[in-house]
């Protein structure tokens, strides 16, 4: 525990230093990504990336051993792993454009052999007997322990110039990832901006191979958007939250990892973030499950009270003990079952308004069934004002109940 | 075909510049073929929209109406054709294009409001490495009440009706003051109050001299919403001025047995003095 709180308070050394804030900005830039990766429904492809990236690796290696002697060198492991993640995804989009299967087979295949081709050349490494291969096994899983000081500094720097060309572009992706056809009609080359995205990802994998491996970096770029989805439904606001999700996820992680070194970084971030995605699920007042139940505790309340102000604008009695027991409470309904005279006058404004939607519903019968606050609200609050104007001018009602004099007690 | 295009662009003197012929062709459409596994879609089209005219494509389903529209701006591959807008390649003039896609080609789930979507027809003008100002969002704005919308500004468009999604989709092409509009299918699925107000939109465009061409499949509407019509069954069938154009011949030829004779007669029949 101890060491657990020097590492995660930059104690525990420079270096361990280090390799938090690496791990945080990585995290960052993986998480906006992904984003974008989540919006444009392409979150397979960067499982995809990932697993192609070993070949690339062990190549590298051999490559690097034979002519240097230096197969170790990162920069150029992930130059090799930079390579193959790019043929991978060439080789998904070849698939899928050429034959009639579609994206996730391509992914399935090409995602199996690159990493099947990886681990066959994984093996012949291990037969070669030749040193420094032990720190390849971190590309699967990911490890910080052993980490040089120049790699974090490559691995910070290079995940912060990601992240800061994302922002840069982050209009034209949100453009991209909404609405392809009419980005490309207003002039944007949507072919470029594809790419763009794709080679962003293809970064931010390759730069998160050692720290948090290739079998869980795809993580990394799924779960911060699809958490931080939870809390917003505005663009920029889910790019911030997810680049800081992402953040603490990769910061608490490397800094366990760090005080354990026996652990392996890559998952024990994997499960920070999805404690954060749980949290997220669970309390975010946009989209989180409690927030839904409150909200549907808060509709029966509104169905059942507009229900009982309709029976008693038609004269009939509140049976239901649920409905009676709201009016009531606000004072709308008498304990002998008369409404009182607020209960009556909202009962009228009520049934014209409920006069309204019926008439809406007829002429609009397949967009009033797909409204979901179809006759719940005042017809003012959701339809405009020239359809509800067209409504009362059929109807011939001289106006409906306003937004203000209707306005629902809960 | 392209008579009612050049009418327009002969000058008092009888000669016609480029300069004045570009601008009577806002849209111009040669020798479109598109193809979907080898079977042919759009055999050999050409079409040009009449200069500030409200057009409706029309035809049955599967006729290529909307795959007209999407090869013409090169979002689907074709075999063979050219586009032109006001005498140069789309290309170089999609400034000067409004495109309003089908309502469900979109996610609506998209996490935005309906002022962001707005704001995107303003994007290119916007430009590289800037974000959307002010002065875009009051222009967004602008546009929003132009359709009626602007109380919807903050909703999430999940939560709008498609009525009110089909609004925000033209709002949006209002936003890009564009001088050629492609629309594809506004009216699929949106109430009768939101059809006039697209309509009325669409009118008003026009007065001010924009060249609008909309992908339409209700028959018994064109002759009040239209004044142009371009008839369209894989090949080209007929094109021009509604009472030209709109005829039960025209009509028998596009759709063939598809429209009763007494359909066919009631389309017939509402139409306006002949000379």
């Amino acid at each position: 525990m101890h060491a657990f709180w020097q590492a995660i308070t930059l104690q525990a050394g420079y270096n361990t230093a280090l390799v938090c804030v690496g791990a945080a900005i990585l995290g960052a830039s993986a998480g906006a990504i992904g984003v974008f990766v989540l919006l444009r429904k392409r979150t397979l492809v960067s499982d995809a990336v990932s697993h192609a990236t070993l070949p690339g690796v062990a190549l590298a290696f051999i490559v690097g051993q034979l002519l240097f002697e230096a197969g170790r060198s990162l920069p150029l492991l992930l130059t090799g792993a930079a390579i193959s993640a790019a043929l991978g995804v060439l080789a998904v989009d070849a698939i899928k454009n050429h034959t009639r299967l579609n994206e996730d087979t391509a992914i399935g295949t090409v995602l199996s052999t690159f990493f099947a081709l990886g681990m066959v050349l994984l093996t012949v490494i291990q037969s070669l007997q030749v040193s420094g291969q032990a720190g390849l096994e971190g590309f699967l899983l990911g490890a910080t322990s052993g980490m040089l000081f120049s790699e974090a500094v490559l691995i910070a720097v290079a995940a912060g110039i990601i992240g800061a060309a994302l922002l840069l572009r982050m209009k034209e992706f949100t453009l991209l990832c909404f609405d392809e056809q009419f980005a490309a009609t207003s002039g944007y080359n949507v072919k470029a901006l594809d790419r763009t995205l794709l080679i962003l990802l293809v970064g931010i994998v390759v730069i998160g191979l050692k720290t948090v491996g290739l079998v869980l970096i795809v993580a990394l770029a799924i779960i911060p958007p699809v958490a931080a989805r939870f809390w917003t439904d505005r663009v920029p606001v889910l790019t911030a939250i997810a680049a800081g999700i992402g953040a603490t996820g990769g910061y608490i992680g490397a800094a366990i990892s760090a005080s354990a070194p026996d652990m392996p970084t890559g998952g024990v971030i994997v499960l920070v973030l999805f404690t954060l995605f749980v949290i997220s699920m669970l309390i975010a007042p946009a989209r989180g499950v409690l927030a839904a139940a409150l909200r549907h505790r808060r509709f029966q309340k509104v169905v059942h009270l507009r229900q009982g102000l309709l029976s008693l604008a038609h004269n009939e009695p509140v049976l239901e003990p649920l409905t009676a027991r709201l009016l009531r409470r606000n004072g709308l309904l008498r304990g002998d079952g008369r409404p009182t005279p607020e209960g009556a006058s909202l009962a009228h404004k009520t049934a014209q308004d409920q006069l309204l939607w019926n008439a809406y519903k007829q002429q609009a019968p397949e967009e009033a069934l797909l409204m979901k606050d179809w006759s719940l609200r005042p017809i003012q609050e959701v339809l405009p004002p020239d359809v509800v104007k067209s409504l009362q001018d059929d109807l011939s009602l001289d106006s409906a109940p306003s937004a203000n004099t209707l306005r629902s007690p809960l | 075909m392209t008579s009612t295009a050049s009418l327009h662009s002969v000058t008092h003197n009888g000669r016609r510049t480029d300069h004045e012929a570009a601008a009577a062709n806002p849209f111009t459409v040669q020798g479109l073929t598109v193809a979907y596994h080898q079977k042919p879609v759009l055999w050999n089209v050409s079409f040009s929209a009449p200069v500030g005219c409200l057009t409706a494509i029309i035809g049955p389903n599967g006729a290529g109406k909307s795959t007209f529209l999407k090869a013409a701006l090169g979002l689907i591959p074709k075999l063979s054709g050219e586009t032109s807008v006001f005498g140069a390649p789309i290309k170089k003039q999609l400034a000067r294009i409004a495109y309003v896609p089908q309502r469900s080609s979109v996610d609506w789930d998209f996490p935005a409001t309906a002022l962001d979507v707005v704001t995107m027809g303003l994007y290119g003008r916007i430009g590289w490495l800037r974000w959307p100002g002010k002065r875009h969002r009051a222009a967004a704005m602008q546009s929003l009440a132009a359709v009626g919308m602007q109380a919807f500004a903050q909703r999430q468009i999940g939560q709008l009706s498609g009525g009110q999604q089909q609004r925000i989709f033209l709002a949006r092409a209002l936003a890009q003051d564009a001088d050629v509009y492609l629309m594809d299918e506004p009216f699929a699925g949106v109430d009768a109050a939101t059809e006039k107000a697209i309509v009325d939109v669409l009118h008003q465009l026009v007065v001010s001299g924009k060249t609008v061409l909309v992908v339409h499949h209700d028959l018994e509407t064109v002759r009040d919403y239209f004044s142009h019509v371009f008839l369209l069954n894989g090949q080209p069938i007929a094109s021009g001025a509604v009472e030209d154009a709109f005829t039960p011949q025209n009509l028998q030829k596009a759709y063939g047995g598809r429209l009763a004779s007494t359909q066919l007669q009631g389309l017939a029949a509402a139409a306006p003095h002949k000379a």
